[in-house]
């Protein structure tokens, strides 16, 4: 018996926080696991609309959603790892090459 | 209170815990386990929402793959625990009061849209894994040949990217 | 407090079968440590435990008080005590959650009047459940590691979670073709599925269609579980201890619950999935019903061989022990064969129990007779051989089945 909009406003919410991790961490890991809370948030605003109007496409596309996330994580460990052998750092204030 | 309203705030609550303790953890590992059991109360949550297939497959690819590859690179790189700097006054004073203004307003339109009978029982199981697979290769067959694709160059990508010597 | 009971009865049975589950679960897994050591010292000519207890059998319990009481041991640096402490138990709770959606026998049963079928839960994604469960007990290993500040642990951990992820990529794909035949997630339909005799004489069971994947996925199962021969992470000449290293006492015995544990599920689910569960391999024909008193035989057999066996004995306890358990199996005996209902309902999780042990006893026999794999001859059999070959299993039978079917 619970709202639609209560799983909304807790996507909403846990999209915030995940926006907020990406804005005021400095470790690039932790910034990606932002990433991932914002993608999860949207998969459960999908998940709700797609009880709402009972169609299966929504619960697809969070099937999609997932794989590009684990694609995405792949590549971006990797390119972490090599940000970190090159600057030796975890560090995003670090990665300052290209600053004036 | 019936079950359901019980299960949701439990679940919910869990999640936006463990998402507030991602933001507040200093170390990388902790804020990782703090997002396995955001990913574990939300697979909850699809149960609740009828999506059967959707939570198993958010457990076992996400929480169980996805985020033992983050594990695993914290380890391998041993990520330490960051720096600790203070915010700036300007952050604390009007970003936070404007941040949960903005979600207020958020969840009120949100509540708004939404008031009467747009309510979520648990007993319309939706998401069964026969018709899911079903729409996956009829209408949506285009997409998933190309996640497949792009899942292929992601390994090779990864593969190229993490190698020491070619 | 009896009308509250007669009102949720679900609830009540719910939790009447959990508590039943683990405390014979962790009985089963003490007696499987108990088991191993007899089995792997008589494969090596030797006699395993044998003074506590009348053939060792008190030995397990000697071992939970040894561990019980040993001393506490934090090591010095650990960066993060939470994460320490959280990898054990995170151990032992997935391996006995898998438990939960296993079917133990057929059709609903009648107990005091109420309605309940032989499992605490029957979902839809029985079988993904299981994998999901698997798929999250890789973080003990690699928690466990990390967390204890030690370079033969975090090696042992890196090197236990590769592992465990590759093995488990081959142990999905071979459970596809299960479900290609079967058409269904759901553990108690799968078995349901392979009910019946092929021309009345051979059961149809998927061991028989999926022979190469039932290879695949036990070959699987046992690197999953980190056992001989995949247990170099843990091995003891290998990496000191792998990555339970610094782990000291109870929480030393977790883990190893944990791995116990592990393979009775693994072993559980192949009986389920490719040896037809609780269905006995025999017709169900009027000649063949006479083996529905095997339960029965048995019993009175091991019953038997116990009390003459309190001749052997050479200490008054273990001569009361031996006589005690041998005229309670007797007992049993008697009971399931006067006992109708009895005797119906302990059909299929004799079965299932019976097949177990026999998966049991590979697990145990593997350890003692194979060589350890190195760890790059590991990586390269999982990922350039079980999954190509579980893959074409899919192929094949996918094939199959769409020709069949028109």
């Amino acid at each position: 018996m619970v709202p639609l909009s209560y799983y909304l406003v807790l996507s909403a919410i846990l999209f915030g926080l995940g926006v907020v991790g990406f804005l005021l961490k400095r470790s690039v890991i932790t910034i990606f696991m932002s990433i991932e809370l914002m993608l999860n948030a949207v998969n459960l605003a999908f998940v709700a609309f797609s009880y709402h109007w009972q169609a299966l496409s929504g619960q697809v596309f969070v099937f999609f959603v997932i794989v590009v996330a684990a694609a995405e994580a792949a590549v971006g460990l990797a390119i972490i790892i090599l940000v970190f052998r090159t600057r030796a750092s975890l560090n995003v204030e670090r990665v300052n090459l290209m600053k004036w | 209170m019936p079950a359901e309203t019980v299960l949701f705030f439990v679940f919910g609550g869990l999640a936006v815990l463990g998402a507030l303790n991602l933001v507040l953890q200093r170390h990388p590992i902790h804020s990782a386990l703090s997002l396995i059991l955001v990913m574990a109360a939300l697979a909850a949550l699809y149960l609740l929402l009828g999506a059967e297939f959707i939570a198993a497959i958010q457990v076992i690819v996400y929480a169980g793959a996805i985020m033992v590859l983050f594990v695993f690179v914290i380890m391998l790189l041993n990520a330490g625990e960051e720096e600790r700097t203070s915010m700036s006054r300007a952050a604390r004073y009007v970003g936070l009061p404007v941040a949960g203004l903005l979600l207020a307003e958020v969840g009120y339109l949100l509540y708004r849209a939404w008031p009467e009978g747009a309510v979520v029982e648990a007993d319309k199981f939706l998401g069964r894994t026969g018709p899911i697979g079903r729409l996956l290769f009829t209408d949506f067959a285009l997409p998933f040949e190309l996640t497949s694709v792009l899942i292929l160059i992601a390994v090779l990508g990864a593969v190229v990217l993490a190698k020491k010597e070619l | 407090m009896t009308d509250w009971i007669a009102r949720h009865p679900d609830l009540v049975f719910a939790v009447v079968k959990i508590v039943l589950c683990l405390f014979l679960l962790l009985t089963a897994v003490a007696y499987l440590t108990w088991f191993e050591r007899k089995l792997i010292a008589h494969i090596q000519s030797r006699w395993g435990p044998h003074r506590v207890g009348p053939h060792g059998l008190l030995q397990p319990l000697a071992d939970g008080l040894k561990n019980l009481f040993k001393e506490d041991i934090i090591p010095a640096g650990v960066t993060s005590r939470f994460v320490y402490l959280l990898a054990p138990f995170l151990a032992v709770s997935l391996s006995l959650l898998a438990v939960a959606v296993i079917p133990f026998g057929p059709e609903p049963v009648e107990i005091l009047g109420a309605r309940t079928g032989l499992h605490i839960a029957d979902i839809n994604i029985g079988l993904l459940f299981v994998l999901a469960v698997t798929s999250l007990g890789v973080y003990a290993v690699a928690l466990a590691g990390w967390s204890s500040n030690s370079k033969y642990s975090l090696l042992g951990g890196l090197r236990s979670t590769a592992q465990m992820v590759s093995y488990e990529i081959a142990l999905t794909l071979s459970v596809i073709g299960v479900l290609l035949l079967a058409g269904t997630l759901s553990l108690r339909e799968i078995v349901e599925a392979q009910a019946g005799h092929w021309s009345g004489v051979v059961p149809r069971w998927f061991i028989f269609p999926q022979f190469v994947a039932f290879l695949c996925f036990f070959i699987s199962g046992v690197a999953e579980t980190n056992r001989a021969p995949f247990d170099l992470p843990e091995a003891e000449t290998e990496l000191v201890a792998g990555f339970h290293t610094e782990y000291s006492s109870m929480k030393f015995a977790m883990f190893f619950m944990a791995e116990y544990a592990h393979m009775i599920v693994t072993s559980l689910v192949a009986s389920l999935l490719f040896f037809g569960g609780w269905l006995s391999p025999f017709p169900a024909t009027e000649f063949w019903s006479i083996t529905r008193y095997l339960p029965v035989v048995l019993a009175a057999a091991l019953g038997g061989v116990l009390l003459v066996d309190v001749l052997r004995q050479r200490t008054g306890w273990h001569r009361l022990i031996m006589a005690a358990v041998g005229l309670g199996l007797l007992a049993v005996a008697g009971l399931l064969a006067t006992q109708e209902t009895l005797l119906a309902l302990a059909q299929g999780p004799f079965w299932l129990l019976g097949k177990t042990a026999v998966f049991l006893f590979v697990f145990v026999w593997t350890r003692a007779t194979l060589p350890r794999f190195r760890y790059d001859q590991l990586m390269a059999f999982g990922w350039k051989f079980l999954v190509p070959l579980a893959v074409l299993n899919i192929v094949v039978t996918s094939f199959l089945v769409a020709w069949r079917a028109g």
